[in-house]
Order: structure tokens, then sequence, then C-alpha cells
């Protein structure tokens, strides 16, 4: 079809209204959106493209940083076991003795540690969840034609892409990857003769985390724009349903606090190619003393954890979000507390920038100051269990259907609750000055922030998934993925608290050869098996996820969840510009379950005579 | 009006793109705040040393301010269809941008004739680190301005939306980088009194 000429007011229309009010027989909206290949499929600009790809490559991520931890779990559970099997994919990193026993190179071990941290930290929780369904979500269920801004959109993308790039290409370092934890404390970080990993991988590193910046600010800015910009007629804040909220505040967390990390990497890239003396003081490797004068690591553990603390939140609130709105759908009832859960996102967000210190109660901050963090950290718990008191409110009585998004959702409510009573404890400074840096610490964030998080992430993929490829997943195959996951999670990470509290450091190479820990040997076994098991579950929910995209039953009806939402009202596949007519308008909240005896009522269904709208 | 149209619906709220511009310069503030709180936490631990700022930083300031109302007058000029006015100002405004650039590098020679080094004490690391990270906004800002200056002058003066919102997005950021600067200096100033 050839391309129809606009006048500059129409342009004007389509730029605002993102339609063609001419075109409403036109199956894919309007000729504007139409593609080529490329421009569909690689520098796509339709937020739908843009959400999947971010969704592929944050599962690429997973997988890497999933293989990185299981070498080194190996490592940990059988520490006398030959590794020269992976001599073929790990090169060099593995030694193998005159007895032909492989054994992992600890800086190596350092550089898995480091990097597992880093890429699921920020590619694949942050990207892979937050970017994945900002971008699907937004528009759709604001009622948008696509983001404020597409094209910055696109760039959030590839700047994502390429902060991969460089990261993937630091693993073929000869030197290594950056192995000073994820983290990236100084001098590790700073001085590039410090270890291996230090020099070319802490430059990519540092490279990469700034392209990574950019990405979440470009994506940021778009989603916050679009959410407070071009909502349809009729979608005052609070009828929007709580992802959008959820998306909403986490990308303004980015937005003030990413801008803040960028800072600190600025100063420490400054510290490691121009000599300044930020971060570095009065230091001495291999017994020549360096030039570097007054500087204070624990400055960059400020400027870090600035960034670290809300970070978490990032991670977590797009879970939350999409879980309560998959608890919603699947119990057939509206979500218990709307508002409630609104206010209490707020309020996390808020307490999240003045808790940052409660990472470095150990660093040598002020005892006195602690206090206040201490204070601040467990004041976080109350909008938090106001969270889980509405979830599980939702869920009573509910008619519940046990989807597979569902399943997940009800799994992310466990695991989020078991993660969150064990941050009461870390919290406390007394308590940390034993707990830091032990397991416990990993058993805690592993399963508030990393296993929440991802069943978030499995929720959304598996409610959504119709909405991105028209098809279902297989709903055995993702059965067999939740119970193996729920089961084997709490397997890898239930054990750790008790290895945590008898005083076992996280990051050390081995532990066989210490008298005080190597009585956990079968403890660090047991983990390493029920690690490979679920690992092996994730293999087999990307088979589903990739097979599903060609095979998967299709999908015949717009609406199969039975949801309110507007996101269900396009066709099944949408095409750019999401509605083929005018975009539709909205009457009521998000939650109409079970009112007036019907089973759900859409938003965009008017208010009937007698009826109002109370929520 | 039908049950689905959703018309004119959008036209009383602030232009995206101006919302977009406002929170990319929310972003940029947590930066600079970043910057400026690096600076005190530092400051406060002691071993920190005292010099005076350069004579030629406040010249320089003055220079964006006089950059900042010059272009604000071009914009009103452009408004009023004052095509003279609002070209020959809004020359002065990038000539004033340029030049408060290169003023800030004699600054910095200023600071390295007294003795402040890049790679010294961090007192002087951070003056140099964050007027030179503000100075590459600028240096956005200039380019931006001569994007602006190619309109100006090849294309004939028509007052369009589109013309007023690129002027606007422009005006905006030019403040924007200009109030950074005299926030920087103030604290500045006022940190090393």
């Amino acid at each position: 079809m050839a391309a129809v000429k606009y006048t500059e007011e129409e342009e004007l229309l389509i730029l605002e209204e993102g339609h063609d009010p001419h075109f409403h027989d036109h199956h894919h909206g309007d000729d504007k959106y139409r593609m080529s290949f490329i421009s569909h499929y690689i520098f796509s600009m339709d937020h739908k493209m843009i959400a999947k790809q971010f969704l592929v490559t944050g599962m690429f991520w997973g997988i890497m940083g999933g293989l990185m931890s299981l070498v080194f779990r190996l490592q940990l559970g059988f520490p006398e076991e030959s590794l020269a099997w992976l001599k073929p994919v790990l090169g060099k990193w593995i030694t193998i003795s005159e007895t032909g026993v492989g054994s992992l190179d600890p800086e190596f071990y350092y550089a898995l540690v480091t990097i597992h941290g880093t890429v699921i930290v920020f590619f694949v929780l942050t990207a892979g969840l937050s970017g994945t369904f900002s971008n699907l979500l937004i528009p759709l269920q604001c009622g948008a034609r696509d983001m404020a801004s597409p094209f910055l959109n696109m760039l959030s993308y590839w700047f994502f892409f390429l902060a991969g790039v460089v990261m993937f290409a630091s693993l073929f370092l000869s030197t290594g990857p950056f192995s000073g934890g994820w983290t990236a404390y100084p001098p590790l970080s700073a001085l590039p003769q410090a270890m291996s990993g230090s020099g070319a991988g802490m430059t990519l590193w540092a490279v990469s985390i700034i392209l990574f910046v950019v990405s979440v600010l470009l994506g940021g800015v778009n989603y916050i724009t679009t959410v407070l910009n071009m909502r349809t007629k009729g979608m005052s804040m609070f009828r929007l349903p709580l992802t959008i909220w959820a998306f909403f505040i986490t990308a303004i967390i980015g937005l003030l606090s990413f801008p803040v990390l960028f800072s600190g990497v600025l100063l420490l890239i400054f510290d490691r190619a121009i000599g300044t003396s930020f971060y570095l003081s009065d230091i001495y490797i291999g017994g020549q003393a360096l030039d570097y004068v007054g500087g204070s690591p624990i400055l960059y553990q400020h400027l870090f954890w600035f960034l670290g603390h809300p970070e978490v939140y990032i991670i977590i609130l797009p879970a939350m979000g999409i879980v309560s709105e998959v608890l919603s759908v699947n119990s057939r009832k509206p979500i218990f507390g709307y508002k409630a859960m609104v206010y209490s996102i707020a309020a996390i967000a808020f307490l999240s920038f003045i808790v940052w210190a409660h990472h470095m109660f150990m660093s040598g901050v002020n005892p006195f100051i602690s206090n206040f963090f201490v204070l601040f950290t467990l004041i976080i718990a109350v909008p938090s269990a106001v969270k889980v008191f509405n979830w599980i409110s939702t869920l009573y009585k509910g008619n519940i259907r046990f989807t597979n998004a569902m399943l997940f959702a009800i799994g992310f409510v466990s695991m989020f609750i078991s993660g969150g009573l064990t941050g009461i404890f870390l919290g406390n400074s007394a308590i940390d000055i034993q707990l830091h840096d032990t397991y416990f610490v990993v058993a805690h964030f592993h399963i508030v922030m990393g296993v929440a998080a991802f069943f978030g992430m499995f929720s959304g993929v598996y409610h959504w998934y119709p909405k991105m490829f028209g098809r279902f997943m297989n709903p055995v195959l993702g059965k067999i993925h939740f119970w193996v996951t729920m089961i084997g999670a709490y397997a890898i990470f239930w054990p750790m608290h008790y290895t945590g509290m008898a005083g076992v450091p996280r990051r050390y190479y081995r532990f066989d050869s210490f008298e005080a820990f190597s009585y956990f040997g079968e403890i660090n076994q047991f983990i390493t098996i029920a690690a490979v098991v679920v690992f092996a579950a994730q293999v087999l929910f990307i088979i589903n996820f990739f097979y599903s995209i060609w095979n998967g039953k299709k999908q015949t009806t717009v609406n199969p969840w039975g949801a309110t939402t507007l996101e269900w009202t396009t066709p099944i596949e949408p095409g750019h510009g999401n509605w083929p007519g005018a975009i539709p308008v909205v009457h009521r909240w998000a939650y109409d379950y079970g009112k007036d005896g019907r089973d759900f009522i859409p938003q965009t269904e008017p208010l009937g005579e007698n009826e109002s709208e109370s929520h | 009006m039908s049950e689905l149209a959703a018309q004119n619906y959008n036209r009383s709220k602030i232009h995206p793109q101006k919302f977009l511009l406002w929170i990319g310069l929310a972003s940029l503030v947590m930066m600079f705040a970043a910057f400026t709180s690096a600076y005190v936490v530092r400051q406060a631990a002691g071993n920190w040393l005292e010099f005076r700022i350069p004579n030629m930083f406040f010249y320089s300031t003055a220079v964006i301010l006089a950059s900042s109302l010059s272009l604000q007058a071009s914009y009103a000029a452009f408004k009023k269809n004052n095509t003279g006015a609002y070209k020959k100002l809004l020359l002065l405004a990038f000539v004033l941008g340029l030049t408060f650039l290169v003023m800030q590098y004699l600054g910095w020679q200023d600071l390295v004739s007294i003795g402040v080094e890049l790679t010294g004490n961090p007192s002087g690391s951070f003056l140099y680190i964050i007027s030179g990270v503000h100075a590459v906004h600028v240096l956005g800002g200039v380019g931006v301005l001569f994007v602006a200056l190619m309109h100006a002058y090849g294309l004939s003066h028509k007052v369009t939306e589109k013309r007023k919102l690129r002027f606007e997005l422009t005006l905006t950021y030019w403040h924007f980088v200009d109030f950074l600067w005299l926030y920087l200096i103030v604290f500045f100033v006022l940190q090393a009194s």
C-alpha cells in the first residue's frame, strides 16, 4: 500500500492521539506504523517488540548468571572433585594437576561470583523484569498507542544491549573479568594492579555499568512521561492497575538513584584512569607506596548504596505489581485495599532512599548514625506487611484458578514473607555484627529479591505470554517448572540461614580447609545438588518459552483470563498502535471482579444507572 | 461523540517531550547532588586542601547568566516575529555559551598556576571534575544552540507549534545548565569559606 501523506494538522493528531480517525477498518492501525523487517524486529520502536527484546536478552543473561552459579556451587559443594570436564568451556581457568584432577582457578571463582551478581541484579532483574513489563504493559494498560518517545525507548534497549556486549566481552579477557564483588568496592576496583580482574576486567565492568545507567534513565523518563501524560480518557491515576503504579514508582526510584551510581562510577574511573584520589589513600602494593593521598573508600560505599538500596526495590516493586494483578485476576476478586497498596508502594519507595547505610554497619560508619538507619530499615516492614496482608486477603475466599501465573504469584508471596522476615534480623546493627558477610545475608537477599523477583517475572511471563505471542505456554511443563523451582529454591537457600548463623562467610573459595566450617560439607553438597535441579527446571522453562512461540496452543479469544484491564481489548496480535480503531475510553477502576453478581466488568464498560464506583 | 472516541483529550496537558526533558533534568540534578554530597562527606573527613576559587569562575558565571538572558530575549523576539532581534540575540547566546567554556578552561589553568592539580588533594579534584562534568553538559547545550542557529539562519521565520516547542526545549535546557552552574559556584564558595 502506498504511503499516505498527512497534513501537518493530521500529523499532530496522530502524534497526540496516535491514530488516524479515517482508518477505522484498517486492521493493523495505520500506515504510519508499517515497518520493514529491520525496523520491525531489530531497530523496532514498537513498545511490544522492545519488551520482547528486553525479555529475551534478560533470559540470555539469566542463563549465563545461572550457569556461573552452578560452576561455583560445584566448587563449594564438591571441592575435592575434579572439574577437568569443564576444561573445554572454561579453558585456562581450570588447572589440571599431575594426577589429572582439575581445579577451578580461585581468582576465576571470584570473577564468577562477581559477574553472577552483577548480571542477575542489573541485566536480568532490572532490565529483564522492569524493562520487559514496563514496556509491554504501560502503553497497553494506560491506553496509549506507544511510549511518549518510541525513539528513546529503542535507544534504551540498545544501550542495554551494548552494556551486555561489553560485559560479555570481559568474560574472554586473558586477565579475566572483574572479580572484586558485584559492589565493586575500592581499592580492588580502583587499582588496576590490585588483582588480575581489576585491570581490563574492571574497565569493561565500569563501561558496561555506565551504558546500563544510560539505558535505565532513557527507559525511565519514558515510563514516567507515558504514565503521567498519555493515559486514555477516563483513566485517572486511581483507576490504574497496580502493575502500572509499580512500574511508575519503580521508574521514579531508578531516575533518582541511578545518576548517583553514575557519579560514583565516574569518580572511580577518574581514580583508575588519571590518578585522582577520591577513594584511595596511603596504599601499598607489593611493598611499594602509591601516590594516592586523602581518598576515602567509604565515600564510594555511600554513593554505591545510595543506588544499591533503592535498586532492590527497583527489582522487587515491578514483581509486586505483577503479582497484585495476577492474584486479583485469578482469585476473581478485587485486589484487597487498592489504595493501601498504592500508598505502601510509595512509602517503600520513599523509605528506600534513607536506609542505604544498613549495608555499611560494619564498614566503620558511626554507630550512632547507624541507629537512624536501623529505625528506618525496620519501618519498611510496615508497608511490606500491608502488602502481604492485602495479597493474602485477596486470596481469602477467592474463586482461585491455579494457572501457572497464579502459582508463581502465590509462590512470590511465600518467598517475600520468608525473605522479608530475615531482613528484620539483618536490619539491626547489633545482630549484623554476627551476621554480616555470612551466608545468612546470602540466603536473605536471594530469597527476598532474587527468587521472589524471578517468581514475579515468571508469573508475568505466563500471564502475558498470550499478549506477546498470541499463544499459550504449555501448562504441564509450567506446573513442573513451578513445583521444582518452589521446592528447590527453599532447598537451596533455607540451609544457608543455618550456616550463616554459624558464621560461615560468603565469597570463600572453599570451606573444607577450615576446622570451623568443614562441618557443613554435606549441607553444601545438598545445596549444590538442589541448585543443579532448579537450574534444570529453568531449562524446561526456556524450552517451553521458545517452543510455544511457534507451537503453543493458539489464543482464540481476546480476553483469555477474563481480565478487566485494557490490554485485553486489543486484537489478539495487536499491530503497532495497539488498537485498530480509536483508543478505548475508561469508565471504572481495574478491579471490578465479582461485582453485582457478574464475574468481571471490563474497564471500558460505562457505569450502570444505579451503579457507584466504589473501591 | 461515539463511545470509543477520545478526542481532544490530551491537548490541555503539558507536551510529552517537555515533560520528558523535565524528568531528564531531574536525573541530572540527582547526579550533581551526588557529586556535591560526596564533596561534603569527603570534606568532613579532614585532610582537605583549602584554596581560593580563581576569579575567572566568577566572571564565567556572569557570562553564562548573560547568555541565558540573551536566549530568553531571543525567544521573546521569535514569538513577536521580530526576526532581526531573534537572530542576533540567538547568536549572542551561542557566542556567550562558547565564551563560558573557554573561560572555564582558563579557570582550570588558573587553578594549576596556584598549585591545585587535578590529581592532588581531592578538594581540587572535586572542583575539576564537577566543573568539568558541568562543562560537558554546557557543550551539549552549545550544540543544541548551534542547531537552533541553523534553523534561525537557514529557515524563514515562521512561528509554528513545532518550532516553538523546539525553542522552548532548548530554552529550558539552557536555563537549566545556567542555574546548575549558579548552584555549583555558590556551593563551592560556601564550602570554601
